[in-house]
């Protein structure tokens, strides 16, 4: 039986995702810790830091410690089929940590679909991303976005690709003053200003979105991704998971990989994203495959502290065992301690740096309670 | 109701962005007392706020310990964290300017070595020239670097231009012109938007009435 409270939250969460995956026939995809590094560096863009820990093997080669999941799952996948592969994982990563500029291991679990994504693949990703995010904590957000969407109506703006990339900058940091001072520059319309403003608000629900968006004279590349966005929203509303949902077109997404939804979830109390995921055909397409792909990885590395409570003690029971006592009676005494769940930690002096919330003396007459 | 955590930058200009919070309706009395405190609260508006230094406060919000800051566009271009930028202040205006001795004249055939406290900016704006460069990276009293031979130029913040020209230093080139903004963490704007953005709208209110 698994004591479930000496579990760390990392761990508990691992254990209750990998559930959630499963039941919904989600199979679990175990691969090597390491990949050439020549793979990772082909593929740069779609990683999310700069670093790779590398080394050579034996036969002379670099490789990489994995810094993601995903290039690797969709490299090992079959192509040209009309199913689906449906794959969980639970892997650590290997990635340089902003700020600090240094390596950290990171545990990361989720999940991939490849093959012939339709709608239903594409909503039952979501809902799952959704779930994932609620046995995390029931406050949650799941941000969506649609890649298809932000570039054709970023293309409705302006031709210019300097400006293009200064405007879908400016809609990730929600920065009006950026559009205003193209406008003033003439660079871009009235009109074209009022839709970046439109794309840096946010949206409850589909028709919020829908509506806002409706008010601008759309192409027909606007119209079709709006679409495609709207009935999926629309689908994960009807399976009453609307108060979780909420529409940011500021969630950076590189339209080199990402070509619809784009998503990331947010837990209260955790400072940075802990779900991210997104529709990858162009990765697909940039690794040679024909078919779709979705998915999402659930980052764990923030975890360690949230809802963390102090314990008063470090352990239960310190026993102090004297010398001249029988190993046997000592183990005795422990067994007999740890009877009632307790933890018991044998010394033959009093730490300094343990807390404990009972002292008992193991003599050769017996136990006497310090 | 949850409280809405806001990091100060220390000195002069947090002193002026705290007129602004005041003025916006989300005052803290306790602020103005003469002591050493560095949280102050005010429960009734939902509103703590706290004293950072100026280079802190995008990581207290980035890291998610205050909900919202306020931080110059200098510091959010150096270190570029990953925070929303929700409103410039128009306060704390100056540019990110290249300046040299008075008379300078730059010889293309030379690497410039360049001092500067903001390393990434000087190199992403040479980038753009295909300049080629050696970055000397130092902490404070950029102004000696030219004057005293240890670089061509510096990249620095430039107010008035009166300690440039003190030193017998000119501007000569505008990178970015630089205010402080107001920015908020990712997460906390999806769980406490409503009382971010009524913090915002407040504030933008008074900086439009101000600029009238």
């Amino acid at each position: 039986m698994i004591d479930e409270t000496l579990l760390k939250n990392e761990e508990r969460a691992v254990y209750s995702l990998r559930s959630l995956y499963n039941r919904f026939g989600y199979r679990l995809y175990k691969m090597s810790k390491f990949e050439e590094y020549d793979f990772y560096a082909r593929n740069k863009d779609f990683l999310i830091s700069d670093g790779i820990l590398t080394f050579t093997d034996k036969a002379g080669k670099l490789l990489a410690l994995k810094p993601d999941v995903t290039l690797s799952i969709v490299k090992n996948s079959k192509d040209g089929t009309k199913t689906l592969e449906k794959f969980y994982y639970n892997e650590n990563v290997y990635r340089v940590t902003k700020g600090t500029h240094n390596f950290k291991e990171i545990m990361q679990t989720g999940l991939e679909c490849i093959g012939d994504v339709d709608l239903y693949a594409s909503c039952e990703v979501l809902m799952l991303a959704v779930k994932s995010l609620v046995l995390l904590h029931e406050e949650c957000v799941l941000d969506l976005s649609h890649a298809g969407l932000l570039s054709a109506l970023l293309n409705q703006v302006t031709d210019a690709p300097e400006v293009k990339s200064e405007l879908s900058e400016a809609i990730v940091r929600k920065s009006a003053d950026v559009p205003s001072a193209l406008l003033k520059e003439e660079k871009i319309s009235k009109e074209g200003f009022l839709l970046i403003k439109a794309l840096m608000a946010e949206y409850s629900d589909a028709e919020a979105m829908k509506a806002a968006l409706c008010t601008f004279a759309l192409s027909e590349e606007s119209a079709a991704s709006l679409d495609e966005f709207y009935e999926i929203v629309k689908s994960l509303e009807a399976l009453s998971l609307g108060k979780y949902l909420n529409i940011s077109f500021s969630l950076p997404c590189s339209t080199s990989y990402y070509s619809g939804v784009v998503f990331q979830g947010y837990v209260k109390g955790i400072p940075d994203r802990v779900l991210s995921g997104g529709r990858y055909d162009g990765l697909m397409k940039k690794l040679g495959k024909r078919a779709g792909a979705i998915g999402f990885a659930v980052y764990l590395d923030n975890f360690e502290r949230f809802g963390e409570e102090e314990k008063p003690f470090d352990v239960d029971v310190l026993l102090l065992k004297e010398d001249g006592v029988k190993t046997e009676d000592v183990i005795a005494a422990v067994e007999k301690l740890s009877e009632d769940g307790s933890n018991v930690c044998v010394q033959s002096l009093v730490p300094t740096d343990i807390r404990y919330r009972r002292a008992i003396r193991l003599g050769e007459k017996g136990m006497e309670e310090l | 109701m949850d409280m809405i955590n806001i990091a100060l930058p220390k000195g002069r200009l947090g002193e002026k962005v705290y007129e602004i919070f005041e003025r916006s309706g989300f005052e803290c009395p306790s602020i103005r007392e003469n002591n050493r405190k560095l949280i102050f609260e005010n429960p009734e508006k939902g509103v703590r706020y706290f004293w950072v230094k100026p280079s802190d406060v995008a990581i207290y919000v980035e890291r998610g310990s205050a909900d919202i800051g306020v931080a110059g566009k200098d510091i959010l271009l150096e270190y570029e964290p990953d925070v929303y930028e929700l409103l410039d202040l128009g306060m704390g205006k100056c540019r990110m300017a290249v300046a040299a001795k008075c008379g300078f004249r730059d010889d293309i055939s030379k690497t410039l070595r360049v001092a500067t406290k903001f390393s990434k900016i000087a190199a992403d704006y040479y980038a753009e020239k295909c300049r080629d460069i050696d970055i000397i990276h130092l902490n404070g009293s950029i102004e000696l670097a030219p004057i005293l031979g240890l670089s061509d130029v510096i990249v620095d913040i430039v107010e008035t231009g009166k300690t440039l020209l003190e030193n017998n230093l000119e501007p000569i080139e505008t990178i970015v012109p630089i205010s402080a903004r107001l920015i908020a963490n990712k997460s906390a704007y999806k769980f406490k938007m409503e009382a971010i953005d009524r913090i915002k709208a407040s504030m933008e209110e008074i900086i439009k009435a101000k600029t009238e």
